[in-house]
């Protein structure tokens, strides 16, 4: 990853453009696959929250489940008690999201990567457990269910082939999507890079390192309740899963396979990971976890940087022209 | 960055062609074949593969095809995508399986809409049944095989309990079963404590209960590593040794995990609805052709005569509307489904859609080299407690 | 209840030992060579189902079963440095990540084909089973037996690390790689002898806990974050720390599930971020 010197170029790049009006064209072309896609869709911008905190600021999270969790439940308990009407739902899972990364920023930013690892471990797993407790809101492990989501604008009701959710999905992830860029973009998106590359020398020029890595995950975790209250709203119900380990595991695997630090590799991650355990699952019911994992060992040792690291080499060798973003 | 569409693209490829009459009938079977639950989706699956084995696999002139789609484990929004896309694409005359409450919970709304009938296959949770007219129950309920123990152990001089459950949804609702029961029938409870979910060490919950002095332990965790860490601890602790009796509902002693846990298990008594050793021809044929579609010495349990039963309620709805699917009729029909299964006799409440069947109490005993939980006395004609509670409050 | 103190006390120590046996590989692979090898779980299944087979197929009595499953997880471990570990030394801790976890998904799919996906059973020697009493508290002969291999093999590694020569070229390996190469050191090989014994300690840590933990197929996942937490809270690198961090967490978890059992969930997650929290780079930097 070579670090930017000069602010960012924020113009939109034609790669960029092809990739959003193909996520629509999704729309018209797999008719049937619509669910699959939205679900690809909000896990993308889950992890594109990662990518913020971890790609671009550095901090390693394996806890990231906490916020999407927090998120979830919010739009759901208050689908159930009569507040179904869907964009303010994302607002307050949003609010409440961020709340909670605000709160537990002071303790997982402290210490090393292996310490902040299982800090934001330690602090989804107890948000896990005190779900599980919570039994008269959450419905713990039975889940959340009788969700009352509203129709969208009072117009779309959400229907069996998941048409109203995945272009409900795609506006708003697409929004969040431009949110983000923007801020990666900014010259505060720099400085957090500058923090990834050597927290000290940030320090010594003046940044006030504590304050911007507070900043930075707070604003992940708004975008992951807000990932989080897609999720419940086009699925109309909570599992305690939603704060589970392998949530948090999983998505940092889409990540990583996708390329850290470049916004789409979260995107592109979440897509390969989740339409091959689709495709192989349904193959193989049973052994399919074999074949999931073989390809992320051959994308480990064959594509250095995941997918991106891959694409890059790939237009190098074309001899064709490409800035990291 | 065209990596998606591509990838999807290939998708198609499985996508299958629009049904027409000819068309086989339809099962989408969702259930848990990968993760920490995967032997419910081999239990249940192979269940129904044995009835097809027994009986053939045409009914009323059409083929039955079984499509298998894996939750990968407790996961809500897999299992309603599963269900949306069986219908939608594939079209799916019936939709079965469900090893876990939140996975059918997640789905009942979709076989709502979907005007899908939705078989339950295995999740004991009470209100499944509620979410959806289109939902039918043939496995159990769990208050429905904990009452008949507090009962049983109520008659049987039983007065000082130490209730042991785990901590999460099904385990507070035996807990609550149990205690409510049991205290009503002059037990009571000495003391009582819920276990975390994960958790490797029992030996501190065994040690609390064996300090309690109570005449019996009740238990309710799921099956798997948990039984088999409690048992450790029962057997290590010499509870047994102290006089201390355990009971609990049948999940304790499941019989897919009875010959791994081995002796510390004798003598534990328990409630439910199908063992393995229970005596009649229907267990016998279920027997033998659960082994001859298995292949391995894995033994059917409960969920294994779940998905047996299930496919035999399907098979009898299509022989019943000749082979002409209709999801209203179907419901019809499964209301008043009655018939002798390997469990013993069944049939399904109408105003519920719940099952009716006899719990058995049961003893484990060692006999012919194998562990067995060998049925000794019963509760015929149980029905859902929750339910039925709820129906006396309405009246 | 002050009674039970004793009691509590040998519990919590019984505990502690099988988190650190569990574990130890990983502190091992982690803390020695600054490798993250999550597959670390699948190590101690292969040591698992070695047990099991040896002891129920084979016949072996259980002794030799322990060293069976330690031999068929360090030749596991051996052959999958050579051939791929190796190439993944140099790269990201990401990557390692991915790669491990790779792994873990290719060991559960692949166990399930093998074994099936029902728990195994094991089987302990009759000498082992039961409680004895041991200054009027009752303890677990297995639990006993568990505390004095634990202590054995941590004196043991401990001074291997810290004593001898091949500690020292460990520890000459892991801080500057090109240095020790310079000296004369075969870096590839302490490299690939601390893997292997690694892995071989993982099979041994598998083939004693599966009798409390039980052994199905989904094992490696199933405690993961049992063995990461030991191991960071410990601190990477000492080994001693590993089983500092075992023992605290081990005793504090059976006390909190005796003495406070409704918040028994709750226990290990928090004394984890506490400890975390006030020793950052773990247990044993701190105390030194």
């Amino acid at each position: 990853m070579s670090v930017a010197f000069s602010l960012p170029d924020a113009r939109w790049r034609a790669a960029e453009i092809a990739f959003w009006i193909a996520t629509g064209l999704v729309f018209f072309v797999f008719p049937s696959h619509l669910v699959l896609a939205s679900q690809v869709l909000i896990t993308g911008l889950f992890a594109v929250s990662l990518d913020l905190v971890l790609g671009y600021a550095g901090i390693v999270s394996l806890g990231h489940a906490a916020m999407f969790g927090t998120g979830a439940y919010v739009a759901g308990i208050l689908a159930r008690n009569g507040w179904g009407e869907p964009l303010s739902g994302l607002f307050a899972a949003g609010l409440a999201a961020a709340a909670v990364a605000f709160v537990t920023s002071f303790l997982a930013l402290r210490g090393e990567d292996l310490t902040r690892l299982m800090v934001t471990l330690g602090i989804s797993l107890l948000l896990y457990e005190a779900a599980n407790q919570a039994g008269v809101w959450t419905g713990g492990v039975d889940g959340l269910s009788d969700m009352q989501v509203r129709d969208l604008f009072g117009v779309f009701p959400f229907d069996i082939r998941g048409r109203t959710a995945y272009l409900y999905t795609l506006a708003v992830v697409f929004l969040v999507f431009c949110a983000a860029r923007r801020v990666v973009h900014s010259p505060f998106g720099l400085s957090l890079r500058g923090i990834r590359e050597s927290p000290r020398r940030m320090a010594a020029i003046g940044s006030p390192v504590q304050r911007r890595l507070v900043v930075v995950y707070t604003l992940a975790g708004a975008m992951a309740g807000i990932a989080g209250a897609l999720l419940a709203q086009t699925t109309q119900f909570v599992g305690l899963e939603v704060l589970g380990f392998s949530r948090s595991a999983d998505l940092l695997i889409m990540l990583v396979l996708g390329g850290a630090g470049w916004l789409y590799g979260g995107l592109v991650g979440a897509a390969l990971f989740l339409v091959a355990q689709s495709l192989l699952s349904r193959l193989n019911p049973v052994y399919w976890e074999f074949w999931l994992g073989l390809l992320i060992v051959l994308v480990v040792l064959l594509a250095r940087g995941g997918i991106n690291g891959a694409l890059t080499r790939v237009s190098a060798r074309l001899g064709l022209a490409r800035r990291q973003a | 960055m065209k990596l998606a569409p591509a990838i999807a693209s290939l998708a198609v490829l499985f996508a299958a062609p629009a049904a027409f009459p000819a068309d086989p009938i339809k099962i989408g079977l969702i259930a848990e074949f990968s993760g920490p639950f995967a032997a419910y989706g081999r239990q249940i699956g192979t269940g129904m593969k044995a009835w097809l084995k027994e009986h053939g696999d045409t009914v009323a002139g059409r083929k039955i095809e079984i499509i298998e789609r894996d939750t990968t484990g407790p996961s809500p929004e897999v299992a309603k995508r599963l269900a949306q896309d069986l219908i939608t694409t594939d079209k799916v005359d019936f939709l079965a399986g469900f090893g876990l409450s939140p996975n059918a919970l997640a789905v009942a709304a979709v076989a709502t809409q979907g005007k899908t009938p939705m078989v339950i296959m295995n999740a004991a949770t009470s209100i499944i049944t509620t979410k959806s007219p289109y939902i039918v129950r043939l496995s159990m309920t769990l208050p429905q095989v904990t009452e008949p123990m507090a009962l049983w152990a109520a008659k049987n001089k039983i007065k000082k309990v130490y209730s042991i459950v785990s901590d999460f949804a099904p385990g507070i609702d035996a807990e609550s079963a149990f205690q409510k029961a049991f205290t009503a029938h002059g037990g009571e409870i000495v003391g009582s404590v819920r276990v975390p979910l994960k958790n490797p060490d029992f030996a501190p919950y065994v040690q609390r209960a064996k300090d309690a002095k109570p005449e019996a332990v009740f238990i309710f965790i799921p099956a798997g590593e948990q039984s088999v860490g409690f048992v450790k601890a029962f057997a290590e602790r010499g509870l047994r040794q102290a006089g201390i009796q355990v009971i609990g509902p049948g999940d304790v002693t499941d019989d897919d995990v009875l010959e791994a846990m081995g002796e510390p298990t004798l003598g534990m008594i328990t409630t439910h609805h199908y063992s393995f050793a229970h005596d009649s021809p229907q267990n016998e044929a279920f027997r033998k052709a659960y082994a001859s579609v298995s292949g391995a010495k894995q033994r059917p349990n409960f969920m294994a005569v779940g998905g047996y039963d299930g496919m035999a309620a399907i098979a009898a709805v299509v022989t019943k509307l000749g082979g002409k699917m209709d999801a209203e009729k179907a419901m019809e029909i499964f209301k008043t489904y009655k018939t002798e299964s390997p469990r013993g006799p069944i049939e399904i409440d109408p105003q519920t859609r719940d099952i009716v069947q006899s719990v058995y109490v049961r003893k484990v005993e060692k006999k012919g080299g194998q562990y067995l939980n060998v049925e000794f006395d019963r509760f015929p004609h149980v029905k859902d407690p929750v339910k039925e509670a709820t129906k006396e409050a309405a009246k | 209840m002050l009674s039970a103190l004793p009691g509590v006390l040998f519990d919590g120590v019984a505990y502690g030992s099988l988190l650190f046996l569990i574990s130890i590989g990983l502190s091992v692979t982690l803390g020695l060579m600054n490798f993250i090898n999550l597959a670390h779980g699948a190590f101690a299944m292969v040591g698992g189902y070695a047990c099991v087979v040896a002891t129920l197929r084979y016949g072996l009595p259980f002794g030799v079963a322990l060293v069976v499953a330690f031999a068929v997880a360090a030749i596991a471990g051996g052959v999958l440095e050579r051939v791929l570990y190796r190439r993944l030394y140099g790269r990201s801790p990401l990557d390692q990540v991915l790669f491990t976890i790779g792994l873990t998904f290719m060991s559960i799919a692949a166990a399930t084909w093998v074994f099936g996906s029902g728990q195994q059973p094991v089987r302990l020697p009759d000498t082992l089973l039961g409680q004895t009493r041991i200054l009027g508290v009752d303890v677990g002969i297995y639990r006993l037996f568990l505390i004095a291999i634990v202590f054995a093999l941590a004196s043991g590694l401990a001074l291997l690390v810290t004593r001898t020569r091949f500690g020292a070229r460990i520890r000459a390996s892991v801080d500057d790689a090109r240095t020790a190469a310079g000296l004369g050191i075969d870096v590839e090989r302490v490299f690939s002898v601390t893997f292997t014994l690694g892995s071989g300690l993982a099979g041994l840590g598998g083939a004693l806990g599966i009798d409390v933990l039980g052994l199905d197929p989904t094992f490696p996942l199933k405690y993961m974050v049992y063995f990461l937490l030991v191991v960071v809270v410990g601190g990477a690198g000492t080994i001693v720390g590993t089983l500092c961090a075992a023992m605290v967490l081990g005793i504090f978890d059976v006390a909190g599930k005796y003495y406070v059992p409704w918040a028994g969930a709750f226990v290990i997650y928090a004394l984890m971020v506490a400890l975390l929290l006030l020793f950052p780079r773990g247990l044993l930097r701190r105390i030194r």
